[in-house]
């Protein structure tokens, strides 16, 4: 239905700067996500998006129009809130019937189009009740009804599954993938839940004090981390920095923990000073005879696998392996890592540094 | 004992909780029967000492608020004939005709048009300040609701008289308008303040979801906010009708011939024929009528929001 670009978008409270410039595109049909921890600015830019606040600079495209400074009413696109905001003097009905009301549709017309809503929601013995006693998912039902009743440009939905308890959490992000499949229209998605973001998402854009980190697909993110924020943020638990002190020049396959050498993608950047590498808790195996070595400190254990804790002469390490292996606490082991998946970054400015195995995803980022 | 128990409260309890309640309802509900019995009383009954509960009841109290009467020999009398209506046979009784109609009606006429004028002013202009305090970002928005406020911080009597000075500048002596305008600028600031809590209460989310559905700002506001906030409307006019129904001071001093209000014409019935208690009585026992049926009319949106805010959160 429709392609959104967000360009150089940037908000300010008074001296609070919510989002900084942020650009990037949503192709048409896909189900995009907004992550980020609380106060990131994700859902300033999603309202900006909406029209639900005016941008203080930069401009935002739905399908080539620019819509940056119209009002909500005019963007033809639906918003989903996380508390619902059902007219709650209103029945069901009513609600769903709402935006095609203010389209001047005629009454049989939108009877017939909120049968058909209420038909794919499963919500049609509902129709006639009031909104106010209805449970949490059916609520979240009849704001979705509201919102693909009109058939807009495009989906935005804040934090939709944020009121719901656990439980139902996990059968409405089915049902909504599912209802985008169906219905292919664009979604942006904002959430704090790093799982509900790679579970749902075709893309996460990944953002923290109002700036971008990263965007792209999940796996994408998720195996190469442009900046330590995005490594530390995705995964659960999040990949392990190795902070050392030293030098990584352009070309090199290598780099030296204490006694050890640690083999690394090929890198393309040369950097010095204060370094960390980033290993995910999954592509370490504890090998006796591994050269790096560590004294486990701690072991959870979590069905399939276990997280084992490790000290290491470069901090705490985390280590994700099968759970038939038996590990003794306070016994010293190797830890090897695979050498295909570590990125390293420069601790100061908190990015990655560019290696032949991260180019590809962190050059069109 | 806490005060705060949870548990049931024991016989002695509530029969002193009962009979508390029984005590205030008999302070507050005494004066109040006593002006309507006395309405219904015969001027000679009205001064009986020890005072007589139990009467006859006559509309000569109600008769005597609604004319103007005049004495007559019994010449003139006799050559009128016998009394044709109910009204006049009370009159007869005591060789008088009936002149013509007092103004009680014109001064209860006069309250209905600025009381419920000034209530109609200060919702309308209280809901839309309300609104606007609530929901942007209005400059100095803190220091504006404060002096909104500090105009109730002395009694308004206080300023009677540069009032006075300005209305008789402006003609608005003795004008319906001058007193609408003045009761609604006197309750202007508690109107805001109210309704400005009711539509805090009111998830901005709403009127959001109606801006994405298509609908403007002012749709929005008329469509959505508005019947959430109709409990905090209704509560707030009843609060302003009581205070412009029932005020005396302003009415005394700003309005005499053309816009008199109910409350400083009352008195003026005890100069006319004597100590016409009963006559004073029916015209106090009259004036509560309208308010008491705007508030039971209002009563379950009062109660509601009254505990508005205790429910909801």
């Amino acid at each position: 239905m429709a392609q959104i670009r967000i360009e150089s978008l940037r908000k300010e409270f008074g001296a609070f700067t919510a989002v900084q410039s942020s650009s990037f595109t949503i192709e048409d049909g896909e189900f995009f996500m907004l992550l980020g921890p609380s106060g990131c600015g994700k859902t300033t830019t999603l309202r900006m998006m909406a029209g639900l606040e005016l941008p203080t600079a930069g401009e935002v495209f739905i399908d080539g129009d620019a819509v940056g400074q119209k009002p909500a009413s005019q963007r033809d696109i639906a918003f989903v809130f996380q508390m619902f905001a059902l007219y709650p003097h209103m029945n069901v009905r009513r609600n769903i019937s709402y935006p095609l009301l203010s389209q001047g549709m005629a009454r049989p017309q939108v009877r017939a189009k909120v049968g058909e809503v209420a038909e794919i929601l499963g919500i049609t013995d509902i129709l006639d009740r009031p909104v106010g006693g209805l449970s949490g998912g059916d609520r979240q039902r009849v704001a979705l009804g509201r919102a693909i009743v009109r058939e807009p440009r495009a989906f935005f939905m804040d934090e939709p599954l944020g009121a719901l308890d656990a439980e139902f959490r996990e059968h409405m992000a089915e049902e909504l993938r599912a209802l985008h499949d169906r219905m292919g229209a664009t979604t942006v998605y904002v959430t704090h839940d790093q799982l509900e973001a790679m579970q749902m998402g075709d893309k996460i854009v990944v953002m923290n004090h109002g700036v971008v980190e990263q965007f792209g697909v999940p796996q994408d993110i998720y195996d190469w981390p442009a900046t330590m924020f995005v490594a530390s943020f995705i995964g659960s638990p999040p990949m392990n920095f190795l902070r050392f002190d030293g030098m990584v020049g352009a070309g090199t396959d290598q780099v030296s923990l204490g006694e050890a050498t640690i083999p690394v993608p090929t890198q393309r950047d040369g950097a010095h000073g204060k370094l960390a590498l980033g290993v995910r808790p999954e592509h370490i195996r504890l090998l006796d005879d591994a050269p790096y070595r560590g004294e486990v400190v701690a072991a959870e254990y979590l069905g399939t696998t276990q997280i084992i804790t490790l000290n290491t002469p470069h901090g705490e390490v985390k280590a994700r392996i099968p759970s038939d292996r038996k590990v003794q606490i306070g016994a010293r082991t190797g830890l090897d890592f695979d050498a295909r998946t570590l990125t390293l970054f420069e601790c100061d400015k908190g990015r990655a540094l560019l290696s032949d195995a991260n180019a590809k995803v962190l050059s069109n980022g | 004992m806490s005060s705060y128990s949870v548990t049931e409260p024991s016989l002695r309890q509530k029969w002193m909780a009962g009979i508390l309640v029984i005590l205030y309802a008999v302070i507050t509900i005494l004066p109040l029967l006593w002006i309507i019995a006395t309405g219904f009383k015969s001027p000679a009954d009205a001064i009986a000492y020890p005072p007589k509960v139990v009467f006859e009841p006559t509309l000569e109290g109600y008769v005597n608020l609604f004319t103007t009467r005049t004495r007559v020999t019994e010449e003139t009398l006799a050559e009128l004939g016998p009394p044709t209506t109910w009204y006049d046979r009370i009159v007869r009784q005591y060789d008088m005709i009936i002149a013509g109609p007092s103004r009680y009606g014109e001064r209860f006429l006069n309250s209905i048009i600025i009381g419920f004028g000034s209530t109609f002013l200060c919702i309308i202009l209280g809901t839309a300040a309300a609104y606007a305090f609530s929901r942007f970002r209005v400059p100095l928005k803190d220091d504006l609701l404060f002096f909104i406020l500090s105009t109730r911080m002395m009694p308004p009597i206080a300023v009677a008289i540069p009032i006075f000075l300005m209305f008789r500048t402006l003609g608005l002596n003795d004008t319906h308008a001058g007193m609408i305008l003045l009761y609604t600028a006197v309750n202007l600031s508690l109107s805001v303040w109210l309704l400005k809590g009711f539509i805090d209460e009111i998830p901005v989310e709403y009127e959001e979801a109606a801006l994405i559905d298509g609908y403007t700002r002012f749709q929005a506001f008329y469509k959505v906010v508005l019947p959430q906030a109709a409990t905090g409307i209704a509560s707030t006019a009843i609060f302003c009708l009581i205070f412009a129904w029932n005020e005396y001071a302003f009415a005394v001093l700003l309005t005499s011939g053309t816009a008199q209000t109910a409350p400083p014409f009352i008195p003026t019935i005890i100069g006319v024929g004597g100590q016409d208690w009963p006559a004073v009585a029916a015209g106090a026992t009259l004036f509560l009528v309208p308010v008491m049926v705007f508030t039971i009319l209002l009563r379950k949106h009062l109660l509601r929001g009254i505990t508005f805010g205790a429910v909801r959160k």
